[in-house]
């Protein structure tokens, strides 16, 4: 497990040695980007109106207070399961350009060759600790498709060491949770036998 | 665009009704951003065997968050579910009268005051009250228990990712327990991972869909590390606890020593032809709270030592 320290814009080099289960900390922009969006520009062919290229995106609906005058509070943000996007994101990052995917939990396939073909990383922020994150956010900066409500308008933030985020896959197409996975599944089966030796309860 | 609005208009509650209101729109307000004693220290036990320096991080993160949210009075995650109530109620208890409306302002009051997020969406008109409230949410699950003058209730933020989408199915009595097990297991290698462990699993056990659904619910209402009063049971949910946590999810489904900090199972009987099984799985941030109040609403709250409202 490395650390690695990121500041947007960011560049391929950047991201190119850093592997699945490394940590990275995240300097810069950081824009909130989930269902709606990514159907939007994908499907309605729309383009973002957040320009994002070589910057991050992170699957999430905020609790956003509202100050007034196009000033707005991060109250709590943290991450949304990522897997609903995947099935836009290839598309998505082939548009749009963008380095970082910030979400919770794994993604697929789709996103795996995203990643590989035009260098970008899919990362895992823990999710629940949203008072946590929303300390790391010094400002929102511009918001974006106001249309869609609160949990889904395009947020920009200007973030300061903004993580643990842990890398899900890298510039290789390797994918940490495809991985977990076939080892929790193997050794799911051998418990089950071990407890269904024990659970004969009807005679 | 038309956009739909949901009519809600605050009751005329009794005096007592408003107090009691208010006693719970302060105590969801609470839950939102400080969990109940037993799964912090289930945690802080959970952290201290983890070994390697993700997920050390990763448990670091979590205590940091849950004392930040503490101290700043915020939500300590963003998805603060949709509230449901599991109470059982005396039936000379003065307010029973009154309780759904009680229950549902206390929820339109705790949004505002936490701030809660707005998720009660309106099915087929599909718009977002923008309150929090909406057509049976808050979700109210109600026993009368005998003719007492006292009431109990869990306030619980359930999770758009981890307990709101439960699965329930009906086994034949050849499939056994053998056949829970798995219908259990294969859960976890497939939504448990996303659901944030280390998981709090709700088993239930019953005849229908609706019963062991309601019972694996009610599963979560126990402390985390609760044992049933049947031994079987008490049985199954230590060999499922043994079992998932050698399956290793670890926090977040990175991988880890654990992956839950329990297993609770509640059963009902069942018909000789059914078996009944669900589960509910129950984030880390298991925002589930216990307030007991009498006729005067004096009130305990078991869970949380040294809280008052
Ligand atoms: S599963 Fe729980 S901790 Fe995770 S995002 Fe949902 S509510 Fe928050």
């Amino acid at each position: 497990m490395k650390t690695y320290h990121l500041t947007t814009p960011i560049s391929d080099d950047d991201i190119k040695d850093i592997r699945i289960g490394d940590i990275v900390y995240l300097n810069g922009s950081l824009t909130t980007c989930r269902d709606v969006a990514h159907r939007r520009l994908v499907e309605e062919h729309r383009p973002l109106p957040v320009d994002v290229r070589n910057k991050a995106i992170l699957h999430a609906g905020p609790i956003i207070k509202d100050l007034g005058d196009d000033h707005y509070e991060m109250v709590a943000v943290g991450p949304t399961t990522s897997m609903r996007m995947e099935k836009f994101e290839e598309e998505f990052v082939k548009q749009t350009g963008v380095k970082l995917i910030l979400g919770k939990g794994g993604m697929g396939p789709g996103t795996e060759r995203a990643c590989k073909n035009y260098k970008a990383l899919h990362l895992v922020y823990p999710a629940g600790n949203a008072v946590y994150a929303a300390l790391h956010v010094e400002k929102i900066v511009d918001a974006q498709w106001k249309d869609l409500g609160m949990p889904e308008t395009l947020w920009s933030c200007e973030v300061k060491d903004f993580g643990p985020l842990i890398v899900s896959i890298d510039t290789n197409g390797d994918n940490l949770f495809e991985k977990n996975k076939v080892i929790f599944n193997q050794r799911k089966e051998a418990e089950i036998k071990k407890i269904n030796e024990q659970v004969k309860f009807i005679k | 665009m038309d956009t739909m609005t949901y009519d809600y208009t605050e009751p005329e509650l009794s005096t007592k009704g408003q107090q009691m209101r208010d006693l719970l729109a302060t105590y969801i307000a609470l839950i939102s951003h400080r969990l109940p004693d037993d799964v912090t220290a289930k945690l802080q036990e959970l952290a201290k065997i983890e070994v390697d320096p993700l997920q050390k991080l990763v448990y670091d993160t979590m205590m940091e968050n849950q004392l930040l949210a503490n101290k700043l009075e915020r939500p300590s995650c963003q998805d603060t579910g949709a509230l449901q109530f599991f109470i059982k109620c005396g039936a000379k208890f003065p307010l029973l009268g009154e309780l759904n409306q009680i229950l549902k302002d206390a929820v339109y009051r705790g949004t505002k005051k936490a701030p809660l997020r707005h998720n009660a969406v309106q099915t087929f008109d599909e718009f977002n009250t923008g309150m929090n409230i909406g057509d049976g949410i808050p979700s109210i699950f109600l026993q009368i228990d005998g003719d007492s003058t006292d009431i109990e209730m869990y306030v619980y933020m359930a999770g758009g990712g981890c307990t709101l989408p439960g699965a329930a199915k009906v086994l034949m009595p050849g499939e056994g327990y053998e056949g829970v097990v798995r219908f259990v297991m294969d859960r976890m290698t497939s939504y448990g991972i996303n659901a944030c462990p280390p998981l709090l699993v709700g088993v239930g056990v019953g005849t229908s869909v609706e019963t062991a659904a309601l019972n694996s619910k009610l599963a979560l209402m126990r402390r985390v590390d609760s044992e049933s009063d049947n031994a079987n049971a008490a049985k199954l949910e230590h060999l499922l606890e043994d079992g998932i946590n050698h399956i290793g999810l670890g926090p977040q489904g990175f991988g880890g020593q654990k992956s839950v900090m329990g297993v609770n199972v509640v059963n009902t009987a069942r018909h000789p032809s059914t078996i009944g099984v669900a589960v509910s799985t129950g984030c880390w941030s298991h925002r589930r709270g216990l307030i007991k109040f009498d006729e005067d609403l004096n009130y305990e709250l078991p869970l949380n030592e040294g809280v008052e409202l």
